[in-house]
C-alpha cells in the first residue's frame, strides 16, 4: 500500500525531530529564532561590533552637541556617525550603549534564570522524588516563599545585602549590586518551576523504566540523574525561555527605581530612566531603549511560545 | 454544614500561622541586617549620639530582637507608646509602630496611602476585566478571523510592555503631545470633593495598570471559551435551539467564572500591596510609593508594616477565595 519511500520518511522520527519539525512548520518560531540570535549576537559582541561601527559607550562627542547640552539635528542626532543619536547633555553614542548596557542586562537576566532553574530543578526533583516529609517540608517553604511579597523584599532588601556582599570581599560596587540582583532574583523565581517539575516527577517515579531500574539496583541519584532528569527538559526550556525576558523587565524596572547598577554604567533601565529627564526635548533618546527592551521582551516571548508548542503539543494555549 | 465549619477553622488557622511565619521572617531578617535602626531615625546626616541612644530606647531596639517582636505583635493589638510621661507618643491599635523619619504613627501614614491605592486598583480592575473578557468572548467567537489577530496582537504587546513604559508612554504622547489631558500634577485629589479632577488624575493610571492585565485576561477567557464550548452540554444547548448570545452568555461564560473570579482576586490582592511603578510614574502617594520612599530612605517600620499588609492581604484574599469554592463546591472540604 504504502511506497517504500513513505514508509522510511514516516519510520523511525526521535521525539527531537518531530519537535524540530513542529518548530519549523510554526510561522513566527523561525524568524523569533533569528531575531533572538542576532541580538544575542550583538550583545556577546558588543565590543566589535561598536568597534566596527566606530562608536564607543564612553567617549563624548562634543561635535554632536552645543554648548549647552541640546543634541544637534532632529531625532535625537541620529546621523551615520551616531545610528541610534547621542545621549542630550553629554553626547555619547546612543547605540554603543544600548549594545554595552545589554551586556549588563543580559548578564543579569540570564544568570538569574540559570540560578532559578538549577534550584528549581533540584528540589522540585528532590520533593517529587523522595515525596513524604521531604516533599512537606520543600512544598511549605514554597508555599511560604510565594506568599511573600518578594517586590517589596527586593526593594528593601538590596542597600544592605549590598553592603554585605561588598563587606564580605565578593564582589564591589556594581558587581555587588548585579550579584545582589541575580541571586535575590533566583531565590523568589525557583518555587515556581518546582512545582510543575515536582508534579512531573512524581508520574514519572512510576513509570515502569524507572520502576526497572530500580529492580535492577539503581541508586536514587542514577535514578534522578539518569532516568528521570532526561525527561523533565521539556518544561525546563519552555520556562527559561518565558523567564528570561521576565528577568530582562526586571532588570530594567529595579534599575529605573533606583536599585539597581550605577551610573555612569549603562543598563537599559538606567538609559530609561535618565531619557525621561529629556523626555519632552529628545524623546527619541526614550523611546530607543525602552522599544528596544520591548522588542526584545516580545521575541523572547514569541521564541517561548514556539518552543512550547513545539515541545508539548499537548498544552493549549 | 459541620463539614464547612471544621474546614474554615483549619483554613483560619494555617493563615494565622502563615502570616505569623511572614511577620516573624520579616523582622528577622531586618535584625540582622548591618543597618542600625536607632541612628536611621534622625535621617541620613545625623550623628547627635545622644538623640540616637534617646531614640533607641524610646523605640525599643535596645531590648534584644525576639522581645521587639513581642512587643510589636502586642501593639499591634493594643497599640503602643514611645518614651514616657509628657514627651510621649502615642499610636493607638492597630499600630504598626512610628517612623521617626516622617513623625507619624506608620498606621496613620498607611490609612492616607491606603485610599489612593484602593481607587487606582478598584478602576483598573473594573476596567480590565470589561476589556479582557470583552475582548476574550469576541476573539473566542471569531476565531481565525481579523479580530481575533487584532487581539493577538494586543496580548502580545500587553504581556511584553513593561508597566512604567506604558505609563512613560502615555504621558508623552496623550499629554506632552497631544494635550488631551493636563499634566498629572501628582498627588491625588477626592474623589468626594472634586470629582473631575479625580476622574482627571486617574484615568491615565487606570489604563498602565489595567493594560497589561487585560492582556493576560483576553489570553485566559479566550481559551477558556474555546475549551468550553467543545463540552456536551454546549452541543445539547445549540441542539435545543438556543441562540448563540444565551449560549455564550447562559453556559460557557458561566462555566469560565470561577477560575476568572480567581485569577482577578489574586491580582486585585497583589495590587493591594501598591502599585509600585504605576504609582511611581504617575506620582500617585499610595501605599506602593510609600513602601518606594520608605525602602530609599530606609524607614525600617514603614518597611515592616507595607510588607506586612502585603503579604495579610494576599493571604486573607486566598482564603477568602478557598472559603468561596468551599461553600460552593463541597468536594473542596476534604
Amino acid at each position: 500500500m504504502f511506497s517504500k519511500e513513505a514508509i522510511k520518511t514516516s519510520a523511525g522520527r526521535s521525539p527531537r525531530q518531530l519537535a524540530w519539525r513542529r518548530f519549523k512548520s510554526n510561522r513566527v518560531a523561525i524568524p523569533s529564532l533569528v531575531a533572538v540570535s542576532i541580538i544575542i549576537g550583538a550583545v556577546v559582541f558588543a565590543p566589535q561590533v561598536c568597534a566596527l561601527l566606530g562608536i564607543s559607550p564612553d567617549i563624548r562627542d562634543e561635535s554632536a552637541i552645543d554648548s549647552r547640552g541640546q543634541v544637534i539635528g532632529d531625532w535625537g542626532g541620529i546621523s551615520p556617525e551616531h545610528p541610534f543619536g547621542v545621549v542630550p547633555g553629554i553626547g555619547y553614542d546612543v547605540l554603543a550603549r544600548l549594545l554595552y548596557g545589554a551586556r549588563i542586562s543580559f548578564l543579569i537576566a540570564l544568570m538569574a534564570t540559570l540560578a532559578s532553574v538549577g534550584m528549581g530543578m533540584l528540589l522540585g526533583m528532590i520533593a517529587g522524588y523522595f515525596r513524604g516529609r521531604v516533599d512537606g517540608v520543600i512544598g511549605r517553604f514554597t508555599d511560604f516563599l510565594l506568599a511573600f511579597p518578594s517586590f517589596f523584599m527586593i526593594l528593601a532588601l538590596s542597600a544592605p545585602m549590598v553592603q554585605r556582599i561588598e563587606m564580605s570581599g565578593i564582589a564591589r560596587d556594581n558587581d555587588a549590586r548585579i550579584l545582589y540582583l541575580i541571586l535575590i532574583l533566583a531565590i523568589f523565581g525557583w518555587p515556581y518551576l518546582s512545582r510543575i517539575i515536582r508534579s512531573q516527577v512524581l508520574s514519572l517515579r512510576e513509570r515502569d523504566f524507572v520502576l526497572s531500574a530500580r529492580a535492577l539496583g539503581a541508586s536514587n541519584s542514577r535514578i534522578i540523574f539518569k532516568e528521570i532528569l532526561p525527561n523533565v527538559w521539556t518544561p525546563v526550556i519552555v520556562y527559561m525561555s518565558l523567564t528570561l525576558p521576565g528577568y530582562l523587565t526586571a532588570e530594567a524596572v529595579f534599575s529605573y527605581l533606583g536599585i539597581g547598577v550605577q551610573p555612569p554604567t549603562p543598563t537599559w533601565g538606567l538609559m530609561i530612566a535618565d531619557s525621561t529627564k529629556f523626555i519632552i526635548n529628545e524623546p527619541t533618546y526614550f523611546f530607543i531603549p525602552s522599544l528596544s527592551l520591548i522588542l526584545v521582551v516580545l521575541v523572547f516571548n514569541l521564541l517561548g511560545d514556539a518552543l512550547r508548542d513545539a515541545l508539548d503539543p499537548k498544552s493549549e494555549n | 454544614m459541620s463539614g464547612l465549619l471544621a474546614y474554615v477553622s483549619r483554613r483560619l488557622a494555617v493563615t494565622f500561622l502563615i502570616l505569623l511565619a511572614v511577620s516573624f521572617a520579616v523582622y528577622l531578617i531586618f535584625a540582622f541586617l548591618p543597618f542600625d535602626p536607632a541612628s536611621l531615625t534622625c535621617g541620613k546626616n545625623c550623628n547627635d549620639p545622644g538623640i540616637i541612644e534617646a531614640n533607641r530606647i524610646r523605640l525599643g531596639y535596645d531590648k534584644p530582637f525576639y522581645e521587639q517582636y513581642w512587643v510589636f505583635l502586642v501593639g499591634l493589638f493594643a497599640g503602643r507608646n514611645y518614651g514616657e510621661g509628657a514627651a510621649a507618643i502615642h499610636c493607638a491599635a492597630p499600630s504598626f509602630g512610628y517612623s521617626f523619619q516622617q513623625h507619624a504613627c506608620v498606621t496613620d501614614l498607611i490609612g492616607e496611602a491606603l485610599p489612593v491605592t484602593l481607587a487606582l486598583a478598584i478602576g483598573a480592575l473594573v476596567l480590565w476585566l470589561i476589556l479582557g473578557i470583552g475582548l476574550g468572548v469576541l476573539s473566542a467567537r471569531f476565531r481565525g478571523r481579523v479580530l481575533d489577530t487584532v487581539s493577538t496582537i494586543f496580548v502580545l504587546i500587553g504581556t511584553s510592555l513593561p508597566t512604567f513604559l506604558t505609563g512613560l508612554m502615555l504621558i508623552i504622547f496623550v499629554v506632552i503631545k497631544w494635550h488631551l489631558l493636563p499634566f498629572p500634577a501628582g498627588g491625588y485629589l477626592s474623589p468626594f470633593e472634586d470629582f473631575p479632577g479625580w476622574l482627571n488624575t486617574m484615568i491615565l493610571p487606570w489604563i498602565t495598570l489595567a493594560f497589561a492585565y487585560a492582556a493576560l485576561y483576553t489570553r485566559f477567557v479566550r481559551s477558556q471559551v474555546i475549551e468550553t464550548s467543545t463540552e456536551d452540554y454546549i452541543r445539547t444547548a445549540r441542539a435545543k435551539g438556543l441562540s448563540e448570545g444565551v449560549i455564550l452568555g447562559k453556559h460557557t461564560l458561566r462555566a469560565a467564572l470561577a477560575p476568572i473570579a480567581t485569577m482577578a482576586g489574586l491580582d486585585f490582592a497583589g495590587l493591594m500591596g501598591g502599585a509600585i511603578l504605576t504609582e511611581a510614574v504617575f506620582n500617585l502617594p499610595g501605599l506602593g510609593r510609600l513602601s518606594l520612599g520608605a525602602v530609599l530612605d530606609y524607614d525600617l517600620p514603614i518597611i515592616v508594616a507595607t510588607t506586612l499588609l502585603a503579604a495579610t492581604i494576599v493571604v486573607m484574599m486566598n482564603l477568602v477565595l478557598d472559603l468561596v469554592y468551599a461553600f460552593i463546591d463541597p468536594r473542596v472540604r476534604v
